[in-house]
Formats: C-alpha cells, structure tokens, sequence
C-alpha cells in the first residue's frame, strides 16, 4: 500500500523529474563543460583549460566592461526600485475610500514587464525632444540627453525597472498588513514619533519580505535584456552594454559558444556569491517574528 | 469634545494628504501608458511637438498603417504567432504545474526533501546560464524556428515558481477532503480532478495570467529560437517595425505598441479578483 503510494507520487513529479534532468541539470553541466573549451558552433571542440575564464579577466575589456555596468545597472535599479515600491506600499497601507483602484494603478505599469513596447515608448518619452525633455522645457530647464548622455544613459533605462515595481510593491503591502498594530500602539504610547516607530518597527517587521524582494530583484536585475536592447542598443559608447547583450552577441551572433557559456558562469558565480553574501549577513537585519 | 473634533480634522488632513500624494505620484505614474495611447492618433509631427494628452484630431492612420507593418506580414499575423506559442504555454504550464505541485504536496516518497529543495533552487538558475546548450541541444533535435522550444519546458514544469506556488496552495487545502474521497474509492488521480483541482482555482488562475503576460511579452527567447520573419512574435514584430525605418515614425509603432498591450491589460482586469491576493501567495517578476 505505502509502496503504491510512493510510486505513484514519483509518477506525478515525472514531468518536473524529466524537466529537471534533461532541460536543467544536463545544459547546466554542458555549459560547464563549454566553458572550458573553444567550442564555435559548427567547427570540432577543443579543450583550452582555464583560458576563456583567464581572458575574460584580464583581456577582454568588452566584457569587462558589461560586467561593470551591469553591476551598476543592479546598484541603481534594485534599491530604487525597492525604495519606491516599499513607500507607495505604506501609502497604500491606509483604510481609505477606493485604495483598491490606487492599487491597480500603480501596479498597471508592471504587467507589461520586459515588453518591447514599454521599451520603445522609453525610448520616444526620454528621446532628445521627446515629452519628458518637454516638460522640462516648460519649467525652463535645458533639454537632457536622457538616452544620448554617456553618464545619464543607464539611469534613464533603470527608471523603467523602478517604473515596474508592482510585483514588489504587492509584497510589501501584504507584509506591512501583518505587522501587529499593539506594536504601533505600544510605541506611540511610549513616546516614539513616527519616524521612529518607522525603523524601530516597520522596518524591522518587513525585513524577511525586504530579503526576499532584494534577491529575486536583484536576480532579474543582473539578467536584463530588453529595456537596453531596445532602448538604447547598449550605447552610448557602449556605456550601457549590459552582460546579456554581450552574452548574446558572443553565442548568437558570433557563435563563439564556449566563450559565451565562460561569460554566463562567471555571471552565475557572481548571482551565487552575491545570495550568498546577502543571505549570511541578513541575520543581522532580518527580524524573523517566531524567534525563541 | 474640542479634543475629538481635533483629532477628526487631523485625520481629514492626514488621509487629504495621502489622497494627494497618491494621485499626484498616480498621474506621473500613468502618463506613459496614456501618452502612449494618445500618440496612437497622433500625426508624427504632432508626437514631436506637443505633450498634449489629447490630439488634435482623431485619426485611425496610424493604426492602418502600422497593422499593414514593415516586412511582408501584417501584424495580425504576429499576433496569430504570439497566442499559438502562448495558449499552449499556458495550459501546459497549468497542467504539469498543477499535477507536479500535487505529488510535491500530497505524497511522500524517498528524496522528497531533496527533490523539493532542487526544485526551489533552481528559482534562481540564471536563463542565461542553460541557453547555450538549451539552442545546442534544440538545434541537434531540429527545433529550431519551430514553438517546441516553448512547449517543452511548460509541458516539463519547469517554472519552479509556479510549482512552489501550486505546492504551498495544496498544503492550504483540509486534508480531511482527500481521505474521505479515498474511503470512498477515489484514486489519487480523481482525488486530484475532483478535489484538488476545483479547489485550486484562485492559484490557477493567478497561475495563469502570470504565464500568459511573460510569454506574450517575452522578446529574449523568441529572439533566440525564432529566426524567420514568419515566425515572429508580436514582440519581435514591434522591434522589426522600429528598426526598419531610419528616423522612425512613432505613430504607427504607438498604435502597434498599443494593440499589444491591450491583452495583458484585459486580462489584468478581468483577473482583478484573484489577481490581487493570488500575487502575494504566488507572483513574482515585474
């Protein structure tokens, strides 16, 4: 009877078991192997060691160079993104008449996510005479090349990530609604001024939410494609090349596959160790409620 | 009496000041998408020249123009595209979700720990690390410019999320339901159709919105597998209309830009009801 059981719940987890197995773990291992090897697609595999890993840190500045933008594309969008999505969630927070469609409204933009058409409307809004350079100059401020300035360029591509925050904002709103209001109440009672009862409580509160939110952002973040594919094909001088569009150009367009699969490990390490580090320092800052 | 009064006023300011600030925000917030929906009538000089809301004129050039598209298909046929990768994604993503989210949930087996922990991991596996051999392996099966690429990672549950989701919704339900169905005569598997599955029904459906907005809008993938023009998706159609004209006409690619995101949009809405708590439980991206 126990044994009909157990095998009939490895027959319902086949599907994933297989999906595993033949879509997950075997190119996982594959791109290992690649990445260890001179593989152009078409032409006979040779193993070069650690050589692609070794070219890629110490001669080859294209990549270099996407791997530090891309650092700073995560540096700038995911905390904005955060910021923003954790302070319309305390707005939000409120027993007020018709918050429901405040809700929708906000989150309205984030059901697009990484469609080329937000892309392009990016790129016409933020273009040199675009609408936002016009309500620039009705308050009399110079035009700016949102998309054409080198230093201002990658910011312009991750306002459309924090434009995006719906998915976070909901998380934040669902963990603000689960903080006691005694807390609050408490506080008040004892003295504490808002801001106070902001970092003393809420914050504390909503931290696993902020970890959560932190990681899974911070992962989409590091894999963004479209927005400067679209918006600004990586340039200004290249200044918003992102690691996915090297990444791209080097399997797709030029077919140098083990190279490519070097890049996405050296991307993979990077996701990893970062987890890691958040998650190893975040018994510092997250409060977890059932504590002892 | 003056003390209450006080502190009536006080809580009228204080949710007038939210009020505010949340339409103020609100209306930055929109301006995009309306000035997007604007420009759709809008004559290009017209785009260029004022950030007016509403045009001048109303015009339905644009959209003829743009639905005629830049290479030989109309962009109907991007859409036609766009729902046979998409339908099917999302009721394979359904199925093998649901029923993979019920043996994780329902059944214990040697491994589950394991397996269950494997499966979550794999929540932050870069796409961009199982690409290459993905192409190279889909290439040696002789997928490529066809939709199997899609299919076949719904079909194989491989958005652990949604399986996560579909797990810790199951978990919710009384397990008291399966037994009485099993004293009964019920199978596993009618357990599931009959119980389960009905149940379930808030989780599917957020399930589903989600598969259908990231598959409409997905651009990367399609990019990869997708090489000829009539294969296109909706996505791969509207970067081909912007980069077939040199100094681009925004018109018709605002019209076209609208048209693509009336789906999702519909389908926001008429999800509204699960959609909001189903995110918290299951959502993730965006």
């Amino acid at each position: 009877m126990l044994e009909k059981r157990q095998r009939e719940g490895y027959l319902y987890i086949l599907p994933w078991i297989i999906g595993f197995l033949v879509l997950q773990i075997f190119p996982i291992g594959m791109s290992l192997y690649y990445s260890f090897t001179n593989f152009n697609f078409g032409t006979e595999i040779g193993f070069v060691g650690l050589n692609n890993y070794i070219k890629i840190f110490t001669k080859d500045k294209e990549v270099l160079n996407s791997l530090k933008i891309t650092i700073k594309y995560v540096l700038m969008s995911v905390p904005m993104k955060l910021i923003s999505a954790l302070l319309i969630a305390m707005l939000l927070n409120q027993a007020l008449k018709g918050i429901n469609f405040y809700r929708t409204l906000y989150y309205l933009p984030s059901i697009m996510g990484g469609s080329v058409a937000i892309a392009i409307l990016w790129r016409q809004l933020f273009s040199i005479d675009g609408a936002v350079n016009k309500v620039l100059n009705l308050f009399g401020i110079k035009s700016i090349g949102f998309l054409t300035d080198p230093d201002v360029a990658l910011l312009t591509i991750s306002m459309l990530s924090v434009w995006q925050f719906g998915s976070s904002m909901i998380f934040f709103l669902s963990a603000l609604k689960q903080v006691p209001q005694e807390l609050y109440e408490a506080a008040r009672i004892d003295g504490a001024g808002k801001v106070n009862s902001f970092f003393r409580i809420t914050l504390p509160m909503i931290s696993p939410m902020t970890l959560f939110n932190l990681i899974m952002q911070m992962i989409n973040a590091f894999q963004e494609y479209t927005a400067p594919a679209v918006i600004t094909g990586g340039g200004p001088l290249k200044r918003t090349k992102v690691l996915a569009m090297t990444l791209y150009e080097t399997s797709f367009s030029q077919r140098r596959m083990g190279y490519a699969s070097a890049i996405s490990w050296v991307m993979f390490v990077i996701i990893i160790a970062l987890t890691v580090f958040i998650f190893a320092t975040s018994d510092r800052w997250t409060y977890y409620n059932d504590e002892r | 009496m003056t003390a209450a009064k006080w502190r009536k006023i006080r809580k009228k300011i204080r949710h007038g000041s939210s009020y505010f600030l949340l339409s103020i925000i609100g209306i930055i917030f929109i301006y995009p998408l309306l000035f997007m929906f604007s420009a759709s009538f809008k004559s290009n000089a017209e785009i260029m020249g004022s950030m007016n809301l509403i045009p001048s004129r109303i015009s339905f050039e644009n959209y003829i123009a743009g639905w005629k598209s830049a290479g030989q298909y109309t962009f109907g046929h991007y859409i036609k595209n766009t729902l046979l990768i998409t339908i099917p994604v999302v009721a394979l993503t359904i199925l093998s979700s649901s029923v993979v989210g019920y043996g994780f949930a329902r059944f214990r087996f040697k491994g589950h720990k394991l397996l269950f922990g494997a499966m979550l991991s794999t929540m932050m596996l870069p796409n961009a690390v199982v690409i290459v051999p993905r192409y190279i392996l889909f290439n040696k099966f002789g997928w490529l410019n066809t939709y199997i690429p899609f299919y076949a990672p719904a079909m194989l549950a491989c958005s652990s999320f949604f399986i996560f989701s579909m797990v810790q919704f199951i978990r919710g339900i009384p397990r008291s339901l399966d037994d009485a169905a099993f004293v009964d005569g019920c199978s596993t598997l009618g357990i599931f159709i009959r119980i389960i599955l009905p149940l379930s029904k808030p989780c599917l459906t957020s399930m589903a919105v989600f598969q259908f907005i990231w598959s409409w809008n997905d651009y990367f993938n399609p990019l990869i597998f997708i090489n000829s023009v009539s294969k296109y998706n909706v996505m791969q159609g509207l970067k081909l209309g912007m980069d077939a004209t040199s100094g681009i006409v925004w018109g018709p690619i605002m019209a076209m830009s609208t048209i693509s995101i009336i789906p999702c949009v519909i389908i926001f809405f008429c999800s509204q009801k699960y959609f909001a708590e189903g995110i918290a439980t299951s959502g993730i991206k965006g």
